[in-house]
């Protein structure tokens, strides 16, 4: 038994950590967080370039062939640097296509997603039309049917860009007539994609507890550290046990995906529902600790506040993933 | 990453799994309580013969060298099993390694071999009325006598007292130094009138732990383990191990519970209602948080030596967990879970005090946001 990442996935951690603290920088991150299009085009290109998109494709059509695991440390620390990317977009309607598609849907759109040249996009949630994320920019879009999935060519679509308080991600509400229906079951390929969600999820809390911890440390009022006062420093320790509690969960889903797919159902909700009410419950905490400067524009924790929250409602709320949980636990 | 278990570990757990099938005790005998702690003596000495009693303990010392993973397979099985606990449960995970770890060779000749196959049990005189989560300030005296010390003082919420032939004691043996300084450690025989145990009636109606009285009690140097002025750093070794029994054994004790509470709503036409099903969730949730955080505690521990961040908030995830649990079940239960002679109500009631023993909540959060978060004392 070995809960803990190996050799090759601790490189991986790290070459993403460094890359990401390097290219998507505080001011870069607020800088397209303020613009209309969040996405770098250039910065895709070099994430391309580390072969991100294809982590967790087959290396048949042109991904690295890897797994869950490692997608599951890419987006938690996509998460922890707020970085804008498509890379979930593309990765979840990568893991439906290769999931539920037939092989000429494979050969045709797999390659594309895994190079990040022809990107595809899924949708995360419906209200009541599907809402995809970075539609724009992806040549296939991957949209519910029924118990399954449908792809349709992103020019055959209707885009219509939501302004959600989110602004470091590009919301999409699509509507499509027809599509490609995938003949293929693609349960497995929702619970992949809700665990790359939670990883994002626990990167995020994690950023907000650490921007916290070191503001308590500086911060004094009443002439000593905010962070000595137990009001303050018990409330940091509970946002630990969010987070880590969430991050043993998100990693032992995405161990399931990989080595045990059977437990993946009960496992995937158990860390999506957990990951997000820790984001909500951490970031929600941060701007506390952080009183008057966490409320301002200026400080960059809203920006974690709200992408924590819209993707805690992505992909099935803590509640509905609850849901399932009971229902997997015999009630 | 590879949550599945080694061949060598899977060769344990089948071992002892077979092992349990063949040899588990049954259900526990009612007639009382000292009824029910001769059959756990039993069960002990039947690990022992086995050589399954002290499972942590080195082989040289009679125990089975088992690794952290295999201890954690050892008390899941145990949980899965529903076995009794045995007879000297805080000699075998406090008081021995603590011999093992600081005693002399005569000490561990003595004291160890008893305490496997439980002929002595063994008790812990630490809380004091006036110093809980402060342990450092406590006031029993020791003061040296012919060779050897005489203890004078008070000593709180010590279970197996009535039944212990040994109490692992710290007092201060010395007044004039700074508070963890003047501390030691101490075996002390519990056969000798200088010692009166009374029962400590608790809020569930029994006595689970007792008060002693300590007047003058007499022990000999060859009894101080870690030598003089030692005491505290003994005594958090043995808080230490006391803590690492924690974690997945406890999740499965838990997801026991669970599973009886889910019957429960069942039996009480619950199971559709959706705060029903949104609480039991959420401890199924918390039961599985505690068990993988254990888990990752461990694999931390066997690489560097420590556990991460998860491995400090165990303690807290397992009493919010329970207690949440048992509230859940006699709310569910109705008016029947709330009489004196339910099972629930028992548990209930029993683990109001699980966010307080081993460590309160407020004690454990304070040493997260110190030693893990590197926040600034207050003191």
């Amino acid at each position: 038994m070995d809960f803990d990442f190996n050799d090759e996935q601790r490189e991986i951690k790290s070459t993403a950590r460094d890359f990401l603290a390097s290219r998507f920088k505080p001011e870069k991150v607020r800088e397209l967080a303020e613009s209309d299009t969040p996405y770098d085009e250039g910065l895709w290109k070099q994430i391309c370039e580390l072969g991100w998109p294809g982590i967790a494709i087959s290396e048949e059509y042109g991904g690295l062939g890897l797994g869950t695991v490692e997608l599951v440390i890419l987006q938690e620390e996509s998460g922890y640097a707020l970085a804008p990317s498509p890379l979930i977009s593309n990765a979840y309607a990568g893991a439906i296509i290769e999931a539920g598609g037939s092989d000429a849907q494979k050969q045709r759109w797999l390659p594309g997603i895994a190079s990040g040249e022809g990107r595809g996009s899924a949708e995360l949630t419906r209200d009541p039309d599907p809402i995809v994320g970075a539609a724009a920019g992806s040549v296939v879009l991957a949209l519910a049917d029924g118990e399954g999935a449908k792809l349709v060519e992103t020019e055959q679509a209707t885009l219509e860009r939501l302004e959600l308080i989110d602004t470091t991600r590009a919301y999409f509400r699509v509507s499509a007539d027809g599509g490609e229906p995938l003949p293929g079951e693609i349960s497995q390929a929702t619970g992949v994609g809700a665990v790359a969600l939670s990883a994002e999820l626990v990167g995020i809390a994690q950023r907000a507890l650490e921007i916290s911890v070191a503001y308590a440390k500086e911060r004094e009022q009443f002439g000593r550290p905010i962070g000595a006062y137990q009001a303050v420093s018990h409330r940091l320790a509970e946002m630990l046990w969010h987070v880590e509690e969430a991050r043993s969960l998100t990693y032992f889903a995405a161990w399931t995906a990989d080595a045990e797919p059977e437990s993946l159902p009960l496992a995937s909700s158990m860390a999506k529902a957990r990951a997000s009410d820790s984001a909500n419950s951490v970031t929600h905490n941060a701007i506390q600790t952080l009183g008057g400067i966490g409320f301002t524009w200026e400080h960059d924790v809203h920006f974690l506040l709200k992408r924590a929250r819209v993707s805690a409602q992505l992909l099935g709320t803590a509640a509905s993933h609850r849901e399932r949980v009971a229902g997997l636990v015999g009630l | 990453m590879d949550l599945t278990l080694t061949p060598e570990e899977q060769s344990f757990r089948d071992e002892f799994r077979a092992w349990l099938a063949d040899n588990h005790p049954g259900p526990a005998p009612s007639g009382g309580d000292q009824v029910q702690f001769e059959f756990e003596r039993r069960w002990q000495r039947k690990l022992h013969e086995a050589d399954w009693a002290g499972v942590s303990w080195p082989k040289e010392y009679g125990g089975r060298g088992a690794t952290l993973i295999e201890q954690s397979i050892f008390g899941e099985e145990l949980a899965r099993a529903k076995a009794p606990r045995p007879a000297n449960v805080l000699g075998l995970v406090m008081g021995g390694p603590v011999v093992i770890a600081h005693g002399t060779e005569e000490q561990k000749e003595r004291f160890l071999e008893p305490i496997l196959s439980a002929e002595e049990i063994w008790c812990q005189g630490f809380s004091e009325p006036e110093s809980g989560s402060d342990l450092a300030s406590l006031k029993t005296k020791a003061v040296k006598d012919n060779g050897g010390w005489r203890i004078t003082g008070q000593k709180v919420w010590t279970t197996f007292a009535h039944e212990a032939k040994w109490c692992m004691l710290v007092a201060r043996s010395d007044q004039e130094v700074a508070k963890h300084k003047g501390l030691t450690y101490f075996l002390m025989d519990m056969e000798q009138d200088e010692i009166e145990v009374r029962p400590l009636r608790q809020i569930t109606g029994e006595a689970e732990f007792n008060e002693l009285f300590i007047e003058d009690a007499y022990v000999p140097d060859e009894n101080v383990v870690g030598g003089e002025g030692n005491g505290w750093m003994v005594a958090i070794t043995t808080l230490m191990n006391e803590r690492a029994g924690l974690g997945a054994s406890a999740a499965l004790g838990l997801a026991n519970a669970l599973d009886e509470l889910v019957e429960l709503a069942h039996a009480r036409g619950r199971a559709d209602d959706p705060i029903v099903r949104d609480k039991v969730a959420r401890l199924k949730i918390g039961i599985e948080g505690l068990r993988l955080g254990a888990m990752r505690a461990l694999t931390a521990t066997m690489k560097v030596g420590t556990p991460g961040p998860e491995g400090s908030i165990a303690k807290l995830q397992w009493s919010s967990t329970n207690q949440a649990l048992t509230e859940l079940a006699v709310e569910i239960g109705g008016i029947e879970a709330l009489s004196r002679d339910s099972l629930w109500a028992y548990r209930f009631l029993r683990s109001r005090a699980n966010s307080i023993e081993g460590g309160t909540t407020d004690v454990l959060k304070n040493i997260v946001a110190e030693r893990v978060l590197g926040l600034p004392k207050l003191r």
